[in-house]
């Protein structure tokens, strides 16, 4: 049990009273973040990181992933009590969360909520805490190959498990990479892509894309929906929540395949949103309640928050072993690791232990103190939601704005953040997902240099994606997923046509 | 109003001339093999590539589209609550580079409260000052992090 050991030091290194400050500190800045529209868990901690460069990357961590958990948390209160998603994996949640706040349970909803996302992350860390050191000292022996069969699994699956057009998904993740390769070629040294202009020497950084994309572009499709809050108010006292504790064992079978649906799409890069939907549509379909899905079933919250704070907490897994963030909040953590140097990978678990367990133990504690936090402060951030938009909207722009300027103290990304943001509002329009492009633009230099390395090795021959039964496993899985969906309408199209010929 | 499809093509239209643009670049870096193993344009021409081939093929589907689908992409009311956003934005953005951050911030956000959510003077400048205040504390003497600053600031000794 060299993981228990491990864990214990990890708590030691974590239960300082100014890192318990910072968690408590992080947790609520989450649950403002998720609760605010406009304001995400990505681009919430991509506008904080520039605070944390003073830290201790310990104590940064901490603060930044309680500032996530939060931020899983906080969408919940949104959408069970104004039936508005305040974060895009508690869409599902207002299926059934606000119907129950209609009838006055918002209480009970919300208890449900936090409790079922609370469960999700203890499981999915649990998950983490035995699994990721394994997954780290296997990939210490991972070659360029190999890494490369990883990102493309990652980026493979994004096309199998999104929802909409698949080209549209590689339109966006490939605009991605081309942006990433813009700049100075680390292998070369030639410019690529600036066309002259002295700014992109760097390249676009990716916290300006996502503070752009999801800040500014998310005010803009706000401000067209024209929002005016009008929510149910929440009472939650302790018997409220005593009660709702004594019902939820009854869901455990439905808290479990949450469990299930969250670890492994966390794992796997579909990320939170759509282990939420999934997670709903397995519960409806598995639940004998199953038909009473939509007006206002607990079991109906549970399914989705279950999954979405379960993927949430395992996207950080192939972030920290394999430096391959499962979604674009880890995308941001992990940016913010190489900035306060350190190199996410399997390494980090041999040389910065320190750090890793450290981070292990403050998701145990965070999830515990996040658990506390939302429970007794649900008014508190209700009444932050009344706050109008308009008065919402230019504080937050101005946020946005520092956020991007200290990325790298130039006003080009002041301008570049704007111009991401109509990008974000006409691709959101369209049905452009914006998470793959995000990911892309994090991993295009080592998706590509590790793409390289193994043509140098091979002398330009693809068949090194199948020189060994583990790469040509991924590889082979990588593809089977990419063309999943036109595997799908294929199959659809055929049964659709033998219906037609039966018919006759 | 402009149709959802319409827009659809004329995206897909652009982000095709932009695959072009970086195959183009990518064959000018040289997209081969050198003596020393893949160009600087090798991975790139690829990419380059495959947005060319997946933006085609949404140019495809939306012209297809064009005559069954007409969903407007926003009505005139949403568009102009879109601008009233979009327009400040870009000039405040405008103004951080002229001014400094921390007037354009003030202005920005007590205008805005004012013209737009029709807030007393008082309580829009008072929110206005309060953040810029705040930011500043944050920034300039906790975190000892330079924001862009203009000549206000520089009267005040920063």
């Amino acid at each position: 049990m060299e993981e228990l050991s491990a864990l214990f030091h990890g708590f030691s290194v974590v239960l300082t009273p100014f890192n318990i400050m910072l968690m408590l500190v992080g947790i609520t800045l989450g649950v403002v973040i998720g609760v605010l529209p406009g304001l995400g868990g990505a681009n919430g901690i991509a506008i904080l990181l520039p605070l944390t460069f003073t830290m201790s990357p310990t104590s940064a961590i901490i603060m930044l992933s309680c500032i996530y958990w939060g931020a899983l948390f906080g969408g919940a209160i949104t959408s069970i009590l104004f039936n508005i998603p305040g974060e895009p994996w508690s869409v599902a949640t207002t299926f059934d969360g606000y119907p129950m706040a209609q009838q006055g349970r918002a209480g009970e909803a919300l208890t449900g909520a936090f409790t079922s996302s609370f469960v999700g992350a203890l499981v999915a860390v649990l998950v983490f805490t035995f699994l990721a050191p394994a997954v780290a000292s296997f990939a210490l022996q991972f070659g360029p190959a190999e890494f490369f069969s990883v990102y493309l699994l990652t980026f493979c699956s994004f096309v199998g498990t999104g929802k909409g057009n698949p080209f549209k998904i590689i339109v966006s993740m490939m605009l991605g990479f081309a942006m990433a390769a813009v700049g100075i070629d680390i292998v070369t040294g030639q410019l690529r892509l600036t066309f002259g202009f002295l700014q992109l020497l760097n390249g676009f950084h990716f916290l300006v894309a996502v503070i752009g994309l999801f800040g500014i572009g998310e005010i803009m499709l706000s401000m067209e929906e024209g929002l005016s809050f009008s929510g149910k108010s929440a009472k939650i006292n302790p018997k409220i929540v005593l009660e709702t504790w004594a019902k939820l064992p009854r869901y455990w079978l439905t808290s479990v395949r949450g469990c299930l649906v969250g670890c492994w799409m966390g794992i796997i890069p579909g990320g939170a949103t759509p282990a939420s939907f999934m997670s709903y549509g397995v519960a409806r379909k598995m639940s004998p309640d199953g038909a009473k899905f939509g007006t206002g079933q607990l079991e109906g919250v549970v399914a989705p928050e279950t999954a979405a704070h379960a993927a949430g907490t395992s996207a950080l897994l192939p972030m920290l072993t394999l430096g391959i963030p499962g979604s674009p909040t880890a995308a941001v953590l992990l940016g913010g690791l190489l900035i306060w140097g350190l190199q996410p990978g399997p390494l980090l678990f041999v040389e910065q232990k320190d750090f890793v367990w450290g981070l292990i133990a403050s998701m145990y504690l965070g999830n515990i103190a996040g658990l506390i936090v939302v429970l007794t402060m649900v008014p508190f951030f209700a009444a932050i939601l009344r706050i109008p938009f308009s008065i919402i909207a230019p504080v937050i722009v101005v946020i946005c704005s520092i956020g991007a300027y200290t990325v790298n103290n130039s006003m080009f990304d002041v301008w570049l953040m704007a111009f991401f943001g109509v990008v974000g509002y006409t691709f959101k329009k369209l049905d452009y997902p914006l998470a793959p492009m995000v990911l892309a633009l994090v991993l295009g230099d080592a998706a590509e240099s590790s793409f390289r390395q193994a043509m140098l090795i091979s002398q330009g021959d693809l068949s090194i994606m199948w020189s060994n039964w583990l790469v040509g496993g991924i590889t082979t899985l990588a593809l089977l997923l990419l063309f999943w969906p036109f595997l799908q309408t294929g199959t659809a199209w055929l049964k659709a046509k033998l219906a037609q010929e039966g018919a006759r | 109003m402009a149709r959802v499809v319409t827009v659809d093509l004329v995206v897909a239209l652009i982000i095709l001339a932009l695959g072009a643009l970086v195959v183009y670049e990518s064959r000018e870096l040289g997209a081969s093999w050198g003596s020393d193993g893949p160009q600087a344009g090798y991975f790139p021409f690829y990419i380059g590539l495959l947005i060319c081939v997946s933006s085609a093929v949404v140019f495809v589907q939306s012209v297809l589209r064009l005559r069954a689908d007409a969903k407007a992409f926003v009505e005139l009311g949403q568009l102009k609550q879109v601008l009233i956003v979009l327009i400040p934005t870009v000039v405040y953005v405008l103004c951080v580079q002229l001014i400094g951050i921390y007037v354009s911030a003030t202005f920005f956000i007590a205008l805005f409260m004012r013209l737009v959510g029709k807030y007393s003077w008082l309580r829009s400048a008072s929110v206005g000052l309060a953040v810029s205040a705040v930011a500043f504390m944050l920034f300039e003497i906790w975190f000892l992090i330079p924001l862009p600053k203009g000549p206000v600031e520089n009267l005040l000794g920063y």
